[in-house]
Order: structure tokens, then C-alpha cells, then sequence
């Protein structure tokens, strides 16, 4: 059923609403149900995680009395920021992920970030997806910040995620709507994936295979699920190799994303269209796998262009990039 | 006056992104100020180009004390503001959420380290800042309690007020925040507006710098002490809010004092003209914010008002 989470009425003949689908046993709740909350649009060029619900609502449809539990989907929670393909929330030129848990008292912004966590709170986990931003292209991974590993990460690993990577703690990350849920004991996983602007098929799939193997975990889910894969963990920072761009320029790929790598092997290189000249060859320090890959080629000094996995921690990468 | 590049990095299309100082003095590093960090502050670059005019005059005359040394930066932002772009031109990060900065990080990252690198040593810091609401304030000098803050050397600047808030947690990548931890006595100052410019505030802004460097005896300019400031907490100052959506008609202006029950605005239906809500003072005071656009989102803090009792 389509419920109403939050609404605000805006200036000119428009109610701006944020909308969830709730589904629920076809034999009724009984008040002792597991909920799973799948959360997505935070960032309104994030795609992804729209074919994520659509897929996952779908296949419950399918075999709806293998239901035994809740499952929210909220696919927009920027509805403004999708319809205008802008990141942050349209006119304030804020960025939503930074606004939570919110403030009912407080401007429109602050309003709807606390009707959202108000609706989610009480769920037994939560799966927030993002997708990379425009400029970068992503694995399909879970992000854990340090302070919450313990807890996340046994149920991360039923997501059926190529990657789980497990980030410091910082200060600034303290307004996210994760964090603000995790610190409140509704476990929650941070998905990224794809790119910023399109959705992947396969990630999405490889994604709702995960969800539905840890709804069944729950108890949520009585139908089949696949044997979720067995993804790369990191919790050191070593691990990361970051690869930003020393000129500016177009940045042209020659390696191929989620591959292996030599230490000394071609990433890509910067040129300069105007001069006709490669101004930088970008070469990879390690040996290691490409786990992210510069998207958007126009680079100014700094830009990532990549990011490599020590091939130290990368046990059953093989098995996981057939 | 010196004038020199703090900070560039190249473009492949653009002209070098630069940013220029300017330095008076010579010795210590006493003060460095701080202007536009996003393309929309106009007013903030227009108080430190008159800033560098004054001090230029300043030091011609002798008047700047031997042994110190101050630097105006008008800008780090200079894509933005040719692009009229409130964030970076490319990626839309914010570089006042990226300090202290990090010379191998990104590309706000490290335009953020290189000027921090430029300015982290200085023993007073002042940055002209704007709000992320669209409005109007009062000037004041506001303050993070972030431990260091002094409010003694605060009201040296003689602003109308001096406003201490609490630190958030996106505050700790900020310039002032960041000043404060290396020691730096660092001051926010707002003047009136940020992407229209206001003489008026902007010569406050500049009287008061002015006058509080003549109290650290590292300048020779006299003037009258400009006011006794008034100290107020940001959680005491009284928010005014639309219940509803709606075009905004203000009925007062900043630095206005208000009483009790006074209408302050009207939100007009935005098809039928009809008055559709009425703000008023829940205080006697002084309007301290007022939104100015025309159009308003229901929840919106539209005017913050200061209690005349505090």
C-alpha cells in the first residue's frame, strides 16, 4: 500500500510528498513482524536504487504469501532533486544527506529529513542506496563507517555485495541519514553502486538478490533466495590506493574497471585535445584491483580518476569478477 | 601593498584559477581576512576590495605598525563567482567544507590546503561569511564555541553584536573552525546582504576590522569605538515562522525594532492575492535576519529577532 511519509506544500500550486510502498503478509500483521525499510534518492542524481525498488516490489508481488514480515520501499526520498536531476535539494542547494536526523521545528528541509527518520525508526535494518556521483563508476559495495563494524558487517555480508569497506569515523558524517539511524539501533547499510544519472541492470539485480537473502535471514522472506557471495572486506585505510589526477585535462581509460592490475601497468592517461598532447600517464602505483574508475572525462588538477584494492585484501576477487 | 598568488592550479579550457593576496606590512603574521569562499558572495568580495583600498592608504601614511604583517585574500573563489555559481564549477562541493585541506586529496581539497597553508599561521583570522538562507542580518561578528572563542577581543571590533552558536558537526571543516584549532583567533563577520552589495554594512565591516587592529596596536586609525556590543546566544534569538507557502511581503526591514504583536510580514496566495497568513512579533526587539525573496517555503525561519531585554 502507498502511504504518505511526509509533505510540505510549496509556493506555487505544488505539495512537494514523499511516498513509501508498504508491504505486508497476505494473512494480516500480527504485530510481531520483522521490518526491513529500503531506503533510495537521498541524492537526486543517484539512479540506482530506482530499478532497485521496482525489482524488489515486483518480485515480492510475484509470490506475495512468502511474505512473513514488512518491507518499506521509499524510492524518492529528494522527489525535487530526481525531477530536476539536481543532487542536493532544488533551491536550497542543500546537500539531504547532511540534514539528518532532522528537526520537526525546523525549516521545511530540516521538517521532512525528521518525518523521514520518525517513519523508519523501530525497523530491525535499513539498506540506503546510493549510486556513485556523475564522475565515478562503482563496484557494487556496502560502506560501514568504523564505529558501527561490529554490528554491520555479519549483515552486510548477506547483501551479496562485492565489496564491504569499512571507512574512519569522521565528524562531518555525523548528519547522514545512516548514521543517524545506526546511532538510534536501527541497523543501516550504506549501498553504492553504478554511476550518478543511470541505473545497472545487473548491480540492481545482484543488489535485490542480496536484499531478499537477508529478508529471508529476518524471517522477513519464506521464498528461495541465492547463496549470497562471499565479498572483500577492507577495514584498513592502507588498503585504498587513491589515484588523483595530477593535471587537468580529459581523462581516457585504458584499464578496465574491477580488473587486476601491475604495479607499473596503464590506468588511462590525461590529454590536452587542444595541444593534441598526453599531459599525464596515469600508472598504477600497486598491484591491485580497480574498484573505482573515472566516469566523466574532464579532470581538473586533483580529480579522482580511480581508486585501487591492494591485491593483499582482494582473496576471491577471481570468483567474484566472473 | 604586495600583491601576490597564494594558490593556482591550471584548466584545460579556463584561464589559471588563481588566488591573490595582498599583503601589508611587514613582520609577524598579525591578521589575515578572508573573503568570498562561494561565487554568491558579492557583498563579502566588495568589503575586502575596500579593505585592500583602506589599507593601501594606510600603509602609504605610515600607519601600519612596524613589525606586522596583514593579508587579504578577496576571494579563494574566483571560478565560481565568473560563472555565478555558488559551489565549484565543476563537482558543486563547497571549498568552506574542506578545510584544513589535503594537498594530495581532491580538487577543493586542495585549493582548501594550499590557501590554509598560506593563512594557518596567522594570529588573528577574519572571514566576511553568508548564510546558507536567502536574507538580510544586522552585521554582527559570530563565533563558534569551539573552546577558543574570546568574546572580550569580540567586541573590539565594535559590531552591534556579537553572536555565539554551537559547533554542528559540518562545522569542523570549515575555515573558522579550522583557524580555531590552530590557534588562530578566529571572527565570522556578517555584514547586511551577500550577493547584493550594501555600502553601508561593508563600511561597518570595515570600520570595525579597522578599529579592532587598532586595538592590537597594528594599525594607527582612529575613529569613534562604533558601538558597545551586544551579546547573544543563537539559540536565544527568537525564530519567526510561515505556516504556510506562499509569496512573502515583508512589512519591517533588519536592524528594526519591533514590538509585541507588530505584523511583520504577509504571505499572499500565489494565485488569488488574498492574505493567506500574518507574522507577527512574539517580542518587543530587533529584527535581526529577514528573508528577502519573494517566494517562501512553510517552515522557514523568515525573520530571527533579538529580545529587547537581552
Amino acid at each position: 500500500m502507498i502511504e504518505l511519509v511526509a509533505s510540505v506544500g510549496l509556493p506555487v500550486d505544488e505539495v512537494l510528498e514523499i511516498r513509501k510502498n508498504r508491504m505486508i503478509p497476505q494473512k494480516g500483521l500480527t504485530g510481531q513482524e520483522k521490518r526491513i525499510n529500503v531506503v533510495t534518492g537521498i541524492h537526486g542524481d543517484e539512479l540506482e536504487g530506482q530499478f532497485v525498488c521496482f525489482d524488489l516490489l515486483q518480485r515480492i508481488k510475484a509470490e506475495p504469501d512468502k511474505l512473513t514480515g514488512i518491507v518499506d520501499v521509499y524510492p524518492a526520498m529528494n522527489p525535487l532533486g530526481i525531477d530536476s536531476i539536481t543532487r542536493g535539494i532544488p533551491a536550497f542547494d542543500l546537500d539531504m544527506n547532511r540534514l539528518f536526523p532532522g528537526n520537526r521545528e525546523g525549516d521545511m528541509t530540516e521538517y521532512l529529513a525528521s518525518e523521514i527518520i520518525a517513519d523508519v525508526m523501530g525497523s530491525d535494518a535499513c539498506v540506503d542506496i546510493h549510486a556513485s556521483n556523475i564522475y565515478l563508476t562503482e563496484i557494487p559495495q556496502i560502506r560501514i563507517n568504523e564505529l558501527h563494524q561490529d554490528w554491520l558487517v555479519p549483515m552486510a555480508e548477506q547483501l551479496n555485495l562485492d565489496f564491504i569497506w569499512v571507512h574512519g569515523a569522521s565528524t562531518v558524517l555525523e548528519e547522514t541519514f545512516a548514521y543517524s539511524l545506526n546511532s538510534r539501533n536501527v541497523p543501516t547499510l550504506v549501498v553504492e553502486m553504478g554511476v550518478g544519472m543511470r541505473t545497472t541492470k545487473a548491480y540492481c539485480e545482484q543488489l535485490v538478490d542480496g536484499i531478499m537473502n537477508l529478508m529471508h535471514e529476518m524471517g522477513i522472506w519464506q521464498g528461495e533466495t541465492k547463496k549470497p557471495r562471499k565479498p572483500i572486506v577492507s577495514v584498513d585505510p592502507e588498503d585504498v590506493i587513491y589515484l588523483n589526477a595530477g593535471h587537468s585535462g580529459v581523462f581516457i581509460p585504458e584499464a578496465k574497471h574491477w580488473t587486476k592490475l601491475q604495479k607499473g601497468e596503464l590506468i588511462g592517461r590525461i590529454v590536452d585535445p587542444l595541444a593534441g598532447e598526453v599531459v599525464e600517464e596515469v600508472i598504477s602505483p600497486v598491484n591491485g584491483v580497480l574498484f573505482t574508475i573515472r566516469e566523466y572525462p574532464v579532470v581538473d588538477e586533483g580529480s579522482l580518476m580511480g581508486r585501487l584494492l591492494r591485491e593483499e585484501v582482494c582473496d576471491g576477487w577471481e570468483e567474484l569478477s566472473r | 601593498m604586495r600583491k601576490r598568488v597564494i594558490f593556482e592550479i591550471n584548466s584545460i579550457y579556463r584561464d589559471n584559477f588563481r588566488v591573490t593576496g595582498y599583503e601589508f606590512g611587514e613582520g609577524e603574521k598579525s591578521v589575515c581576512v578572508v573573503g568570498s569562499t562561494r561565487g554568491n558572495e558579492i557583498q563579502q568580495l566588495y568589503a575586502c576590495s575596500q579593505l585592500v583600498k583602506r589599507l593601501k592608504r594606510l600603509e602609504s601614511e605610515g600607519r601600519i605598525t612596524s613589525g606586522h604583517s596583514i593579508l587579504v585574500i578577496p576571494s579563494i573563489n574566483p571560478y565560481s563567482m565568473n560563472i555565478k555559481k555558488r559551489f565549484w564549477s565543476t563537482d558543486n562541493t563547497d571549498i568552506n567544507r574542506m578545510f584544513p585541506g589535503y594537498d594530495l586529496g581532491e580538487t577543493t581539497q586542495r585549493i582548501a590546503g594550499g590557501v590554509f597553508e598560506a593563512i594557518k599561521d596567522y594570529k588573528y583570522g577574519m572571514q566576511f561569511t553568508s548564510f546558507y538562507m536567502p536574507g538580510k542580518f544586522t552585521p554582527h561578528v559570530r563565533m563558534m564555541k569551539a573552546g577558543y572563542e574570546s568574546v572580550k577581543l569580540a567586541k573590539q571590533f565594535g559590531m552591534p553584536y556579537v553572536v555565539l552558536r554551537n559547533v554542528r558537526p559540518y562545522d569542523t571543516t570549515t575555515l573558522n573552525y579550522n583557524w580555531q584549532c590552530w590557534n588562530t583567533r578566529a571572527f565570522s563577520l556578517y555584514t547586511t546582504t551577500t550577493n547584493q552589495i550594501d555600502k553601508e554594512s561593508a563600511n561597518t565591516a570595515i570600520r570595525s576590522i579597522l578599529t579592532f587592529l587598532s586595538k592590537q596596536g597594528i594599525v594607527d586609525y582612529s575613529s569613534h569605538d562604533g558601538f558597545i556590543s551586544t551579546v547573544v546566544e543563537d539559540t536565544d534569538m527568537k525564530s519567526v515562522r510561515t505556516k504556510v507557502s506562499g509569496l512573502f511581503e515583508s512589512k519591517v526591514h533588519v536592524g528594526e525594532e519591533v514590538v509585541a504583536g507588530q505584523i511583520l510580514a504577509e504571505i499572499i496566495h500565489p494565485y488569488e492575492g488574498e492574505v493567506i497568513a500574518t507574522l507577527t512579533s512574539p517580542v518587543d526587539g530587533i529584527v535581526f535576519f529577514s528573508h528577502d525573496e519573494p517566494l517562501t517555503y512553510a517552515n522557514t525561519a523568515v525573520f530571527k529577532l533579538i529580545e529587547r531585554e537581552v
